[in-house]
């Protein structure tokens, strides 16, 4: 206390004396909380995201209890509210704990995507010249393949399993991140500030961290939001091929795979998982592009 | 000071013989040409003096800022500070920026959108070393000196500025390095005239203040008139004329240069100007016209214009223009005979 005393005066006095606007992030979110339909998507999404990391907390049976007995039961079945799947598992149960590796195979390729298409993207933009040549004609070639083909064939050539779609999927996203990366840099290099800022003497390092980094991350970061929910649907396409996740893992597309004989005898609970699907990658759909509106102040 | 010290002591910044050529059209299958933004420009700037540089868009005012600022690498020719060449032993790069500082046209675009006002004063200092508390102590001193109440504009960010205030900003921005000379181009063109006026008011009491020497490029005569000591007026990457302000603006030798200045519009209604001084664009600078530059636009070329280039010749003190009629015996029917002069 004694020590805090003559410090404290100090403190205040810097406080009123510059009058602090508030910042651009703080402008962004008071945008956003004007926004219903992306505050909608984005409480939507978050209750997704929780109810699947709190599953074994939320769901109520064991996911992987088979019952041969009660086998594709209709939606509203006593003690399965949504159903059975074929092998008598509970629905509701599976879909909860199946949005974990949804959502951790649609989320984790992007990210790693972010961190090395975002870097190479940069420096192809902040470099220009041949580097840039380098890095975005390489990245072309994989322009050169649909990227739902580029991803079987990475993942049927290195073999199923999680770890081998993540990093196919990761191949994939890396060349659209770091074309946006590289584009965004280039506009933002060629503007005044940060000629003034070279001007000052500024190390090329210290511009790109102060200067541009904050200027470019945040439209690759609104893109690569967009991103997720097509890394979703090829997550789940991947496991639907059988070469993602494999019986009896729950997820998403691998359920779907799965229910597909059943599409005759119980069509809704067949669908379900194509559903979570669809609101999931709707949700960071919207949440993308609300993130964009927000994001351009000057509109 | 008069004339006769000026020209004696060593010139503050010297430019000889600046050359910026911008390759165009180069592919795998073309050898490519190049437009000639610069084409051999010479000229010193005094210290403590006003250097307007003035022509029309396009004729390579911005591309001098940039070459002396050494943002972007000269084709040939040298820039010398304080007589000692800019990247050498005697005059790193570093150095040399935090002496010569720049204020760029575009307010918003000279600020970075993400940084408060006090952080992008504070950020050059910084980077030279300064401790982030000093620096930011330094922006509010020189917030004040501009004329923005550091309390109320310290923590405000670009987008809520006008741009009159954004360019005060810049300004101090610049000046946060104590630097010797400021360049400034059109630094005051995208602001409304009663904001312009003030802020030009700014920069003269700034110059007197901290002895700063300018370098003031622009298009608009009279303000160029208003701040300037001399003034170089450019064509096509050349020098058409050199002198002081009064007698460049006032007695105009070279037939661009009253070109220039009879375009200006006049507030006087029975001196309207009734036909276009200046008419059509520039040449293209890839392939500039033989001769004089200036031939194909000017209302006194003759057959010797398109067939030689004129060099620039003294006229008076410290006055001189690039063009054949200035030349005593140059052939030109309008020049005056070579004894005459002599």
């Amino acid at each position: 206390m004694n020590l805090a005393t003559p410090a404290a005066p100090a403190t205040v006095d810097i406080a009123q004396s510059v009058a602090h606007s508030p910042g651009y992030w703080s402008t962004v979110a008071l945008r956003i909380r004007r926004d219903k339909t992306t505050l909608f998507f984005g409480a939507l999404l978050l209750a997704i995201v929780l109810i699947a990391i709190f599953a074994p907390l939320v769901a109520p049976a064991d996911p992987y209890k088979t019952n041969i007995i009660r086998r594709l039961k209709e939606i509203g079945y006593p003690g399965h509210p949504l159903g059975t799947d074929q092998t008598g598992r509970d629905m509701l149960s599976r879909l909860i704990f199946g949005g974990r590796l949804s959502l951790f195979m649609g989320v984790t390729p992007v990210l790693n995507a972010l961190v090395i298409g975002g870097l190479l993207g940069v420096l192809a933009g902040y470099i220009g010249g041949k580097v840039n040549m380098a890095i975005m004609r390489t990245m072309d070639i994989f322009y050169a393949f649909p990227s739902v083909l580029l991803a079987i064939a990475i993942s049927g050539a290195l073999g199923a399993g999680i770890g081998n779609a993540i990093l196919s999927l990761t191949i994939v996203f890396i060349p659209p991140i770091a074309r946006v990366a590289e584009s965004v840099t280039t506009q933002v290099r060629s503007l005044d500030y940060v000629e003034a800022a070279r001007a000052s003497g500024a190390s090329s390092f210290r511009i790109v961290r102060v200067h541009v980094l904050a200027n470019v991350l945040g439209a690759v970061f609104v893109y690569a939001t967009s991103l997720i929910s097509v890394s979703i649907i090829l997550a789940s396409g991947l496991s639907f091929l059988g070469l993602g996740t494999k019986p009896p893992e729950p997820e998403w597309g691998l359920m779907l795979n799965e229910l597909r004989q059943a599409i005759y005898v119980n069509p809704y609970v067949a669908a379900l998982p194509g559903v979570m699907i669809f609101m999931t990658s709707l949700s960071f759909n919207l949440l993308s592009d609300g993130l964009r509106s927000a994001m351009d102040l000057k509109s | 000071m008069s004339r006769n010290e000026m020209s004696k002591a060593t010139p503050l910044l010297s430019v000889k013989g600046l050359v910026k050529h911008f390759p165009v059209g180069k592919s795998l299958f073309s050898a490519g040409t190049a437009v000639r933004a610069v084409d051999g420009l010479d000229f010193n700037v005094m210290r403590g003096e006003t250097l307007g540089i003035v022509g029309e868009s396009g004729c390579g005012k911005s591309t001098v800022a940039r070459l002396v600022m050494h943002l972007m690498g000269v084709t040939q020719g040298e820039i010398l500070f304080e007589a000692k060449r800019v990247g050498s032993n005697d005059l790193s790069l570093r150095e040399f920026r935090r002496q010569v500082q720049m204020v760029f046209q575009d307010s918003y675009a000279s600020l970075n959108p993400r940084l408060t006002v006090e952080s992008s004063i504070a950020f050059g200092p910084q980077v030279h070393g300064v401790t982030r508390k000093e620096a930011v102590e330094k922006a509010h001193d020189l917030l004040a000196r501009v004329g923005l109440e550091p309390s109320r504009f310290a923590g405000r960010y670009p987008h809520e500025l006008s741009g009159g205030q954004r360019q005060r900003v810049n300004i101090a921005r610049a000046l946060a390095f104590d630097p010797k000379l400021l360049i400034l181009d059109e630094a005051v063109s995208a602001l409304d005239k009663s904001v312009e006026a003030q802020v030009l008011n700014l920069l003269l009491d700034l110059k007197e203040a901290l002895n700063l020497t300018y370098v003031f490029i622009s298009h608009d005569l009279d303000v160029v008139r208003f701040i300037s000591d001399r003034v170089l007026v450019m064509y096509l990457g050349r020098v058409a004329e050199l002198g002081p302000a009064e007698a460049v603006l006032g007695q105009p030798t070279h037939p661009y240069t009253q070109a220039l200045l009879a375009s200006v519009p006049t507030m006087d209604p029975d001196h309207r100007t009734t036909e276009a001084p200046l008419a059509g664009d520039p040449p293209n600078p890839i392939n500039p016209p033989s001769g004089c530059r200036f031939n194909p636009r000017c209302r006194y070329a003759e057959s010797l214009c398109s067939a030689r280039e004129p060099q620039l010749q003294g006229i008076a003190a410290g006055h001189s223009a690039a063009c054949h009629i200035a030349i005593p015996g140059s052939g030109h029917s309008r020049a005056r005979a070579a004894l005459e002069t002599a």
